[in-house]
């Protein structure tokens, strides 16, 4: 099986974070890129806001973005936002990383397009699954795996009065909520 | 090798007491799994990265919360970054602290801050002198000829 090596661009502050990331990248035989901050991520994308080139080499070809929500300067959630109002780079999934289990924030991230949302600190299963979807998904994504990405969070989260309720496909292929009712 | 099983013996009890008493969790065990041949000193590697993060930012914690007016806001950010870094190497006890201290940000509650702050300067010498023993049996262990057991 000649599976070319998925390339992960991973943005986290802290250094502990960074290295921790790397190696379960690397376990998980992605090809890893560590930056430290937002706007470092925009630079290594092409997206620089300073030059306005759109030439990037072929080898740098990001498959899938992870990042983690709070950081200095430019957020998680905000550079989610640059990258899919990024007409070059939209169809990059974006993971978000955060040690905040808010379903607030779960939701505004999924709302705005992120790909899948993990509690720090990360695991190899996490990876894992996500590997799965991207090879599986592309950048074909449903609100399907949207759904079941926000089903898993709720599990992991201690809320009472989980209820277990199987979505129909929307109508509507790109912004439908589906958001899951609480009594 | 009566020298290396007892070693081992001594690692795994040692080992076994700081997740019974709470210094390390499962996370810890997660980073030794990620260790391997190729990388063999990275759990020493990461843990090193969290003594010098902590160092830091308890320098750093104590400069804002002797300011005249102390800046709520810029204390929190330090402890949710020791929160974040302790809780990726497992220093379960450090993260708890952390947890009762962003309460007292969030209440601007300056004694209860520079009462946390003496707490996490204890729990991260406690744990910082934990796992630097740690490492020293898995030291006498390898030069011993033997290799490091595996935790469950």
């Amino acid at each position: 099986m000649n599976q070319p090596e998925l390339h992960v661009l991973a943005v986290d502050d802290s250094t502990v974070d960074r290295k921790v990331i790397q190696k379960l990248l690397q376990i998980s035989s992605f090809k890893v890129t560590v930056v430290d901050s937002g706007s470092r991520a925009l630079q290594y994308l092409g997206l620089d806001e300073e030059k306005n080139s759109d030439c990037r080499f072929n080898d740098l070809k990001v498959n899938m973005i992870m990042t983690d929500y709070s950081m200095p300067g430019m957020t998680g959630f905000e550079l989610l936002k640059k990258i899919k109002n990024s007409s070059t780079l939209k169809e990059i999934p974006v993971v978000i990383m955060s040690s905040e289990n808010s379903m607030t924030r779960i939701d505004r991230c999924l709302e705005e397009g992120a790909e899948d949302y993990l509690l720090k600190p990360v695991k190899l299963s996490d990876l894992r699954r996500l590997k799965d979807t991207i090879l599986k998904t592309g950048p074909d994504h449903t609100d399907q795996t949207q759904t079941r990405k926000r089903k898993h969070k709720i599990d992991q989260s201690q809320e009472p009065d989980y209820h277990d309720q199987t979505l129909s496909p929307p109508s509507s292929p790109q912004h439908a909520q589906t958001k899951r009712a609480r009594l | 090798m009566a020298a290396v099983s007892q070693l081992q013996r001594q690692f795994i009890e040692y080992a076994t007491s700081l997740y019974n008493e709470g210094y390390l969790d499962d996370q810890f065990t997660q980073l030794q799994k990620l260790q391997d041949e190729s990388n063999p000193d990275f759990v020493v590697e990461v843990v090193s990265l969290f003594f010098e993060d902590s160092e830091k930012l308890l320098n750093n914690l104590a400069t804002a919360l002797q300011q005249k007016i102390v800046d709520y806001k810029q204390v929190d950010s330090h402890v949710h970054q020791f929160k974040g870094s302790s809780s990726s190497i497992g220093a379960q006890r450090v993260t708890t602290v952390c947890v009762h201290f962003r309460n007292y940000c969030d209440e601007q509650n300056l004694d209860g801050c520079l009462r946390c702050l003496q707490q996490l300067n204890h729990e991260y010498i406690l744990v910082r002198n934990k796992l630097e023993a740690l490492f020293r049996l898995e030291q006498q262990i390898l030069q011993a000829g033997g290799s490091i057991p595996m935790m469950e």
